[in-house]
């Protein structure tokens, strides 16, 4: 069995105490870095290890950190802890399993970008998770690891957890940003990116828990070591969260470039009553839908190597679905919750996925005409490549695939 | 001046300055890029996705920093996949810009679609039908049928009141955030937002009173669809039936650019009558915006209680008749006088000042607010315009609510504050202007004229007038009367000259006077009265022109009365005591001028007919002067102006073609604009021409003097400090006729201090100086304790601070 | 009793997190603060809140309407949240509401006659590997249910005061 790298408290079961955390190395690589490296220093290791984000865009860490305006202070730092994507439930295991981890990464994201405040965003219903992360920041200030004069060096962080209420756009970089001022939580309009006017209109970076808790291993084991992981596309670990129908559905942390069949057969112990799996959703009710042919089963996963199937991997929240169950109930799931979540900023989301879930209600229930069949995919398909930001077009993928690639279920 | 860059929009070659959005760029070059969210004077959201276009980009070679070039030495552009907000976008040099290209086209198209998927299509039952952005873009753009089923259409209240004077039809609404953008980053009154999200996302407000605001009403106007319609218009009139009159709003001394829109009615026996007031743009003056006071107290021109007719104390008469018994009286009797007010036109003024000096008699300015000639001489000059101050500039507002006595200049100076200029606010409470101050400087009512010294005293603020680009300052008659007012203004001119910003465009001193044209008769050189009563008790004939010191409760008759000649629009009480009575037309049915508080002369046109055998207030003056063989003009206002403007110091070189005349404008309005600027009308009839600055030689003027100590009132044990202070909506005879207006105008009220122990709503008796009114207490933590706020024109005469009583009615038995 | 005087400490707290420019960032604290009174957000407690941070009571009203977990209405004291989301309903959550429901004798949507329950479909909460969940919310907060059978369910509803 593997050694774990980010799930270690399945190991370590006290590794959320901070003293077993610190005889376990913890906080040696932030400690490392303060005092032994520039902050540059520290964001080319990040880009030399060629780690990627894990909330789903996969943008290269390290460059984003690269991006932070130097003309333009204070710099903050903002972990994503939203993790609302329907099927998406690691960033919830780390915090509760491994906290200290994630939080030392914060720390060394926010020394490497100059940042003396960092934020921990977490959906609302994560209550639990804030107080528990609350608990360990004040453990870490009477340990001298937060506070003025770190180290003895001049660098000073603090650190605080901010709670949403109850929205999924909120995970959305610019519309967390805009609930963390006290606002309505919805997107501005990207350019310009955080980096260069984020939270309270000066440089942030946004980076989701997944990818913070990877930095303190990075820090102290080198680029080297981490690329030894995984592919080229994607160095390092991930952690799948695997759900729908499969008998042992949740969290799998595995090196990129191991397969679906891998990932469902031998870790999630296979289909509910042994039957065919039909499809898969690899990125949550956000992806588009896959046929899990044997191809589709045999790719090794990274970012890249999903794009010639039309689709993505985005944060691995890997939905299973068998033959027992119909695309059309699928997509009309999929299309409640887009419709539920759109902030109705911008009119094509707003609008269209009132608008789609009308049809899918009344395909589902008046039954499957071709005409409304049709008219429902040229609805998902006008609404894309308009949206203000991607959860228009997020609503779009499965309705898409889904009808193209499951016809039959459409008849 | 910045970087100008160079793009292609549809093939067009256009030069803009560096950091133009391609959706003005392209405006300026004539081609229409459709919005809906977007609005020139706000910031851009790229919300409604109307404004989609394609854009091309010049790859540049990241090492040589040039443009990469194609075979044919064209520089390579770089099309992102998907299509872009022009409103959000700004230009950059060899971009490529595809409005009508069939991808831009298919991308404008389905916004349309979709909008149209909740849109109820009742145009033709809808006020904004025929104006509006939405129907216009739709046959522009849209699809030529929806393939939306339309049993699913979402179904939502059509008549939500948002407070009294706005609806909202929730269906008709796009949640562009037009509205409620407008309310917080103009005029700083954040009472609008969404409630909910997605498609259930609705316009709400919650402040209290609902839709908090005086500038409410613009929002109708930036609506692009016919959600949001004022309780005054809405099912009115369809916009083209309506005739247009190019006016000035006669309501305060801003002197907001406006047009009245008019239709004959059946309604009101056929006669052409006004429908609705919309701004006129003036980007020196309101832009595109005006108050809800000047939009919807208009009601007064046609109010019952119009004269219709003259008339003598016995009965009715003819004009010759009325006229001939007013001259003969002006024959007969010794000791006369004219009094008239600000409410008057520059030629009405003018005729009453030339035919006072050929009665040799005085001509009195019906005011309780001073310092008309320190702001003749200090005031702004020809060139000067709000517009210009920023950034190394200074503002000074003292003694003046400018949120609820000049809405409109509350927002130019707000705005310039937010342009950089340092605000200074000197007033004894807060007012909201107060938020967007840098200083605030308090001073206790009484002490007005030590207030300069005080601010001179703050090293921080005395720096900041001094080292000032330009300063402007704006003094008003919070809780003063007219003494503390003229020494106010005297000590507000000692300090433009002592800082070295007197003579200066761009500079100088801003009363905010009472009525429209104040600053036209301190130009003519009308004369204030500190004791009318007294006045009225020594005079044999007083020839009142548009004022009411009965009504208002200035003068009480005991026994012995002059002779009242008396010319006004309404039945007041001053008419009501008349021996003779002159019916004057309303501006609405004339032409004339008037002279803003920032010394700008604009035209206002006739939009109604004469109200029964009413005359303009310079003819009746004409008609009355030639019995003492004086020529004036009596019935070309043109003409009237022209004299006034070749005899009167500081109209000389004015021309009355010319304050018609007009400067190209941005934002562009007008019919085909409504999507972009709203519905404020274009100005094609004038933007009016600033008054020239006082002639004679700096050294031979006589320099502001110390001011002379005003009386000073301070709260006194078991007594309450009464303090006149002007409130937008009044009970006074201009806006009490409209009915819409009565919940803002509200009840006859001191406004206290909590501490003063009173329920809000207590009924009391107010006493001072011999005078007892039963008043309605409001309380508000801003103000001092010992003080009582009183509004003026509510029924309760008071025209300077005075010590005074209340009497609950329990301490009465 | 204003929140003011009663969480006086916890306010400040709630303060020192942000900077003191951008106060308007302690809305979202201080909404839940305001929701522990009485399970909802009153008009006087958006009052108050506007106040503190110097915003108007509409901008609050806003932020109040935007989010799901908060609410501006009373309803049951607990709020049965289940989740029937696309994971979950792949692990049979649409029956289990439907057996919930009938059990609690309430429609989603509905609250029973003592007030003491009010039964809600939610999206995803991040749960989908202990299919079937719900989250209750009440004054206090939000308590996760997971790998529930209706049984489990009425038993632990039962516990709840
Ligand atoms: C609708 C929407 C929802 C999102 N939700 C999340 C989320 O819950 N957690 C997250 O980390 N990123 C989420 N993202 C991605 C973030 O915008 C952002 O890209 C990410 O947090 C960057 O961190 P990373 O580079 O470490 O992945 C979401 C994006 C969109 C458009
Ligand atoms: S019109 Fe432009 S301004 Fe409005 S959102 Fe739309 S995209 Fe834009
Ligand atoms: S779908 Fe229910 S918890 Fe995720």
């Amino acid at each position: 069995m593997t050694q774990y790298l980010l799930l270690r408290h399945r190991e370590i079961p006290e590794i959320s105490r901070l003293e077993v955390y610190r005889q376990h190395g913890g906080f040696e690589a932030f400690r490392k870095a303060v005092t032994g490296m520039t902050p540059d220093q520290v964001t080319e290791v990040v880009k030399a290890s060629g780690l990627r984000g894990r909330g789903g865009a996969g943008f290269p860490t390290g460059l984003k950190w690269s991006f932070m305006d130097r003309k333009n202070w204070p710099h903050y730092v903002v972990a994503n802890a939203d993790e609302s994507e329907p099927g998406t439930f690691k960033d919830r295991e780390i915090m509760e399993g491994n906290p200290f981890q994630f939080l030392e990464g914060v720390a060394i994201a926010s020394y490497a970008v100059g940042a003396n405040r960092a934020y921990i965003y977490l959906r609302g219903e994560y209550q639990h998770i804030a107080r528990w992360l609350d608990e360990k920041i004040a453990e870490m200030e009477a340990a001298g690891l937060l506070g003025e004069r770190l180290f003895g060096t001049d660098y000073s962080l603090r650190m605080y957890t901010h709670l949403g209420a109850g929205a999924y756009i909120c995970g959305e970089e610019t519309a967390l940003l805009e609930s963390l001022e006290g606002k309505r939580g919805q997107p501005r309009v990207r350019p310009p990116f955080p980096p260069s006017f984020g939270l309270y209109g000066k440089p942030t970076v946004v980076n989701n828990v997944e990818t913070l808790a990877n930095v303190p291993l990075i820090v102290q084991n080198g680029a080297e070591w981490y690329r030894s992981m995984g592919t080229a596309d994607a160095p390092g670990v991930k952690i799948f969260s695997l759900s729908g129908r499969v008998k042992r559905p949740g969290n799998y942390e595995l090196p990129f470039g191991v397969t679906f069949r891998q990932l469902i057969y031998e870790y999630g112990g296979g289909i509910l009553d042994d039957r065919p799996i039909k499809a898969i959703m690899p990125a949550g009710a956000s992806s588009s839908l896959l046929r899990a042919d044997d191809r589709l089963l045999d790719t090794p996963l990274d970012y890249a190597s999903l794009r010639p199937f039309g689709g993505d991997l985005g944060s691995a929240s890997v939905i299973v679905i068998d033959d027992t169950v119909s695309i059309d109930w699928v997509i009309q799931k999929t299309i409640r919750f887009f419709k539920h979540e759109s902030c109705g900023k911008c009119t094509p989301c707003r609008e269209g996925t009132y608008w789609m879930k009308h049809l899918i209600d009344r395909i589902r229930t008046n039954g499957k005409e071709e005409k409304q069949v049709q008219l429902l995919l040229d609805v998902a398909r006008q609404m894309q490549g308009k949206c203000l930001c991607a959860l228009g077009e997020f609503s779009t993928m499965a309705v898409v695939s889904g009808i193209e690639r499951f016809g039959e279920d459409f008849r | 001046m910045s970087k100008m860059v160079t793009l292609s929009i549809d093939g067009i070659q256009v030069t803009v300055p560096e950091g133009t959005l391609i959706v003005d760029a392209a405006r300026q070059a004539g081609i229409d890029i459709p919005v809906f969210c977007y609005h020139p004077k706000m910031e851009p959201v790229g919300m409604c996705r109307m404004c989609l276009v394609e854009i091309g980009r010049p790859m540049i070679d990241r090492n040589t920093g040039q443009p990469i070039l194609d075979e044919n030495g064209q520089p390579k552009l770089q099309f992102l996949g998907k299509l872009e907000t022009a409103c959000t976008n700004t230009v950059s040099d060899g971009m490529v810009v595809l409005t009508q290209s069939e991808k831009a086209r298919a991308g404008q198209k389905a916004t349309v679609e979709f909008l149209l998927t909740s849109h109820p299509l009742d145009c033709p039952i809808c006020d904004k039908g025929g104006e509006c952005p939405l129907q216009d873009l739709t046959m522009a753009y849209g699809p030529t049928q929806s393939r939306f089923l339309y049993e699913d259409k979402i179904h939502l209240a059509k008549h939500v009141p948002l407070g009294e004077l706005i609806y909202l039809d929730r269906e008709r609404c796009i949640l562009c955030a037009r509205c409620i953008r407008f309310q917080s980053e103009i005029a700083g009154d954040a009472v609008l937002t969404f409630d909910e999200r997605g498609r259930s996302s609705q316009i709400i407000t919650s402040s209290e009173p609902p839709f908090d605001s005086v500038f409410s009403g613009n929002t109708t106007d930036i609506c692009p669809v016919g959600a949001l319609t004022t309780a005054d218009f809405r099912f009115g009139a369809r916009p083209w039936e309506l005739k247009a009159a190019a006016s000035i709003c006669s309501q305060c001394p801003v002197g907001c650019n406006i047009v009245y829109n008019t239709r004959r009615e059946a309604r009101s026996d056929g006669r052409i009558v006004i429908k609705r007031v919309l701004p006129r743009q003036n980007e020196e003056v309101n832009e595109l915006w005006i108050c809800d006071k000047g939009r919807f107290a208009y009601h007064y021109t046609e109010s019952p209680s119009r004269l219709a007719a003259p008339r003598l104390a016995g009965g009715p008469a003819s004009w010759d008749q009325a006229l001939e018994k007013a001259a003969q009286a002006l024959r007969t009797w010794q000791k006369k006088a004219i009094l008239a007010s600000g409410r008057l036109s520059n030629e009405d003024l003018y005729a009453l000042k030339r035919f006072a000096e050929a009665l040799n008699v005085p001509a009195y300015l019906y005011t309780s607010m001073g310092g008309g000639e320190w702001v003749r001489r200090y005031g702004l000059r020809a060139g000067s315009d709000l517009g210009h101050l920023g950034a190394g500039d200074t503002i000074l507002v003292i003694g003046s609510d400018l949120y609820e006595e000049a809405p409109i200049w509350y927002l130019r100076v707000k705005q310039a504050a937010e342009r950089g200029a340092t605000l200074i606010l000197s007033n004894p409470r807060f007012t909201r202007l107060e938020r967007f101050a840098h200083y605030a400087v308090r001073y206790a009512y009484g002490d007005e004229s030590e207030v300069i010294g005080r601010l001179n005293a703050d090293a921080k603020i005395a720096q900041a007038l001094r080292e000032a680009r330009n300063l402007v300052i704006f003094f008003g008659s919070e809780g003063m009367g007219l003494e503390q007012t003229e020494a106010l203004a005297a000590a507000c001119a000692q300090l433009l000259t002592e800082t070295g910003h007197a003579e200066r465009v761009d500079n100088g001193l801003v009363g905010v006077w009472p009525r429209a044209n104040d600053q036209g008769a301190w130009e003519m050189g009308f004369e204030p009265v500190s004791d009318l009563q007294a006045l009225f008790e020594e005079l044999d004939v007083l020839y009142l022109v548009a004022a009411d010191p009965l009504g208002d409760g200035v003068v009480r008759l005991n026994g012995r009365k002059p002779f009242l000649i008396v010319q006004d629009i309404l039945e007041t009480e001053t008419v009501r005591q008349a021996d003779v009575v002159l019916a004057a037309c309303a501006y609405t049915e004339r032409e004339g001028t008037f002279t803003s508080g920032e010394r700008r002369v604009q035209r206002y046109f006739p939009a109604v007919p004469h109200w029964g055998e009413c005359k303009p207030d310079f003819a009746i003056t004409a008609m009355l002067a030639e019995a003492f063989g004086l020529r004036l003009e009596a019935h070309s206002a043109a003409r009237a102006f022209q004299e006034l403007a070749a005899s009167v110091e500081t109209f000389k070189g004015l021309d009355y073609a010319a304050l018609s005349e007009v400067r190209a404008q941005w934002p562009p309005t007008g019919r085909e604009d409504y999507p972009f600027s709203g519905t404020a009308q274009p100005n094609t009839q004038g933007m009016g021409k600033t008054l020239a600055a006082v002639t004679e030689a700096p050294s031979a003027r006589p320099q502001p003097k110390v001011p002379r100590e005003a009386e000073r009132l301070r709260p006194e044990e078991g007594t309450l400090l009464l303090v006149p202070i002007t409130r937008l909506f009044d009970a006074g005879s201009l806006v009490s006729p409209s009915a819409l207006l009565h919940k803002r105008i509200g009840a006859r009220r001191v406004i206290l201090n909590p501490a003063s122990g009173l329920e809000q709503g207590a009924q009391v008796l107010l006493e001072w100086e011999g005078h007892q009114v039963e008043v309605t207490v409001e309380l508000d933590e801003n103000v001092p304790a010992g003080v009582g706020l009183v509004p003026r024109s509510m029924g309760i005469p008071l025209q300077q601070p005075a010590r005074g009583h209340l009497h609950t009615p329990e301490r009465v038995r | 009793m204003t929140l003011a005087e009663k969480y006086s400490q916890e306010i400040q707290a709630i303060f020192a997190k942000y900077p003191p420019e951008h106060k308007r960032s302690a809305i979202m604290p201080l909404l839940y603060l305001a929701q522990r009174e009485e399970g909802y957000i009153s008009r006087q407690a958006m009052e108050e809140i506007a106040e503190l941070l110097e915003i108007s009571v509409t901008e609050v009203a806003g932020v109040v309407g935007f989010y799901t977990l908060y609410h501006d209405r009373k309803e049951g004291k607990y709020r049965v949240q289940v989740c029937t989301d696309l994971p979950c309903a792949l692990r049979g959550a649409d029956e289990f509401l439907k057996e919930l429901s009938q059990a609690l004798g309430i429609q989603p949507g509905e609250t029973d006659a003592e007030g003491r329950f009010t039964l809600e479909e939610v999206m995803c909460i991040g749960a989908c590997h202990r299919a079937p969940v719900f989250q209750v919310q009440s004054a206090e907060g939000v308590t996760y249910y997971e790998n529930m059978t209706v049984e489990g369910a009425l038993e632990a509803l039962k516990k709840l005061e």
